[in-house]
């Protein structure tokens, strides 16, 4: 790693002036990324910002049916909140699948959804659910948050402070893991609630996470597997790299987007 | 080895890390019960200052990217990949290592035992993690089946050989 400096945020304004402060200044909080991409010498921040011990950054809370995570919660509270279990056990599920108990003991959703890598789990699931991206000057929806791969709507002195996400009536989760990072080759969330029926798909998108308008279709007007094997699913637009080709992963997103209903 | 057996580290003197430390700030860690002052840089790793400032080598650095699992540790009674995690980060958390599961007098935990009746090793560079991920799970259910015990193992890599002895060795611990 090159050399850098590390600053223990007390607030949200303290980290948000040592953000500002910095020549290349970046938020730490899990690390799970951060730190392995600066060991490959890809990232090399002047300061890290570690926001974990600002009061009210961690744990999930409830605000009527509307789950409030905070942004350094780690993947294991999601997946073991009773909260999270209660209003959407798809997304419990699916944050216990992120990656390996290591992961998952320090990994944070607001450290996932800031690095929007376009094979991480989070971001399909905070884009079929419609949750808003609750930050240190605005709230931003999960629509216009992920903006393409590795990219997001932050601006660089910007913080995640929590994720608003409302309850769905029915949700689920499906992804076929690439067997050697476990990170999802394909995976496609699933849900439908008060905003419509919304499918996001994560692993196969040359953009990263996109919403996919044929699958919402299908299974707006009936939520069924063979509603969703019923759409043809076109290669255009989707990743092809040495683990699948675009066909491959087209293929996949029509039988995890069936898989994910038949979990809901 | 324990830090007591460090002839070149009096007591009263805080422990170095690296060779640009002369300026970096002392922390406090506390690492299989015992408090430690170290002096760290920003970017070392939690595995770095456990292996070369306290002389805690059970652990191994492998990849230092979070793939291989050498390094696990726990921190605060959950599995951890030492190498993914910066010591400034987890000042005031409860560390264990490989070498805190034996009794003071060495004799081995249960569990380390059982890795060793299961012949669950064989070059024993993955088996500090694989213990340790064991521990972990078993900290948080006493009584795994052989599904949550692979699932538990996810992120530990072993090279030379099967599961199967590491998953057998583990099943031998679930309470009955």
């Amino acid at each position: 790693m090159y050399p850098t400096k590390y600053h223990k945020a007390a607030s949200i304004d303290d980290a948000v002036a040592a953000l500002g402060a910095g020549e290349e200044a970046l938020v730490l909080a899990g690390g799970q990324t951060l730190l392995a991409t600066m060991k490959q010498h890809l990232a090399s921040p002047s300061d890290l910002v570690d926001i974990r011990a600002i009061d009210g950054m961690s744990g999930v809370s409830t605000d009527g049916d509307m789950l409030v995570i905070g942004a350094a919660t780690t993947h294991a509270e999601v997946a073991g909140s009773a909260d999270v279990q209660r209003l959407c056990p798809a997304l419990a599920g699916l944050a216990r699948g992120i990656g390996d108990p290591a992961v998952r003991h320090v990994g944070t959703i607001g450290g996932s959804i800031a690095n929007n890598d376009p094979a991480a789990d989070y971001p399909a699931g905070l884009l079929a659910l419609g949750a808003t991206v609750v930050t240190s000057k605005r709230q931003i929806g999960a629509d216009d948050f992920f903006q393409g791969l590795f990219t997001t709507a932050l601006d660089d002195d910007e913080v995640i402070t929590s994720v608003r996400i409302p309850a769905a009536s029915r949700a689920g989760y499906a992804k076929f893991r690439q067997p050697a990072s476990l990170f999802a080759l394909v995976g496609v969330f699933a849900a439908q609630g008060a905003g419509g029926t919304r499918v996001a798909v994560t692993g196969a998108g040359e953009d990263g996470v996109f919403r996919h308008v044929g699958l919402e279709a299908a299974l707006g007007a009936d939520w069924s597997a063979a509603a969703a094997g019923g759409v043809g699913v076109a290669s255009e637009g989707l990743l092809a790299d040495i683990h699948a080709s675009a066909e491959y992963r087209a293929n996949l997103i029509g039988v995890m987007a069936k898989r994910a209903v038949e979990a809901s | 080895m324990t830090p007591k057996d460090l002839p070149h580290l009096p007591p009263s003197e805080p422990a170095f890390a690296g060779f640009r430390g002369t300026a970096a700030p002392c922390l406090t860690l506390t690492v299989n019960g015992r408090e430690h002052s170290v002096v760290a840089d920003p970017t070392d790793r939690l595995s770095l200052v456990l292996r070369d400032c306290l002389g805690l080598a059970g652990l191994k650095q492998g990849c230092l990217e979070g793939e291989c699992g050498a390094c696990t540790v726990l921190v605060d009674g959950e599995p951890v990949n030492s190498c993914l995690i910066l010591v400034f980060q987890v000042q005031g958390r409860s560390i264990t290592t490989v070498e805190g599961l034996e009794a003071p007098d060495g004799t081995l935990s249960p569990l380390q035992k059982a890795f060793v009746e299961h012949g669950a090793v064989q070059c024993g560079y993955c088996t500090p993690g694989m213990v340790m991920a064991a521990q972990g799970l078993l900290n948080r259910n006493p009584s795994p089946d052989e599904r949550e015990i692979r699932h538990a193992l996810g992120g530990n890599l072993c090279r030379c050989t099967g599961f199967q002895g590491i998953v057998d060795a583990i099943l031998s611990q679930a309470a009955q």
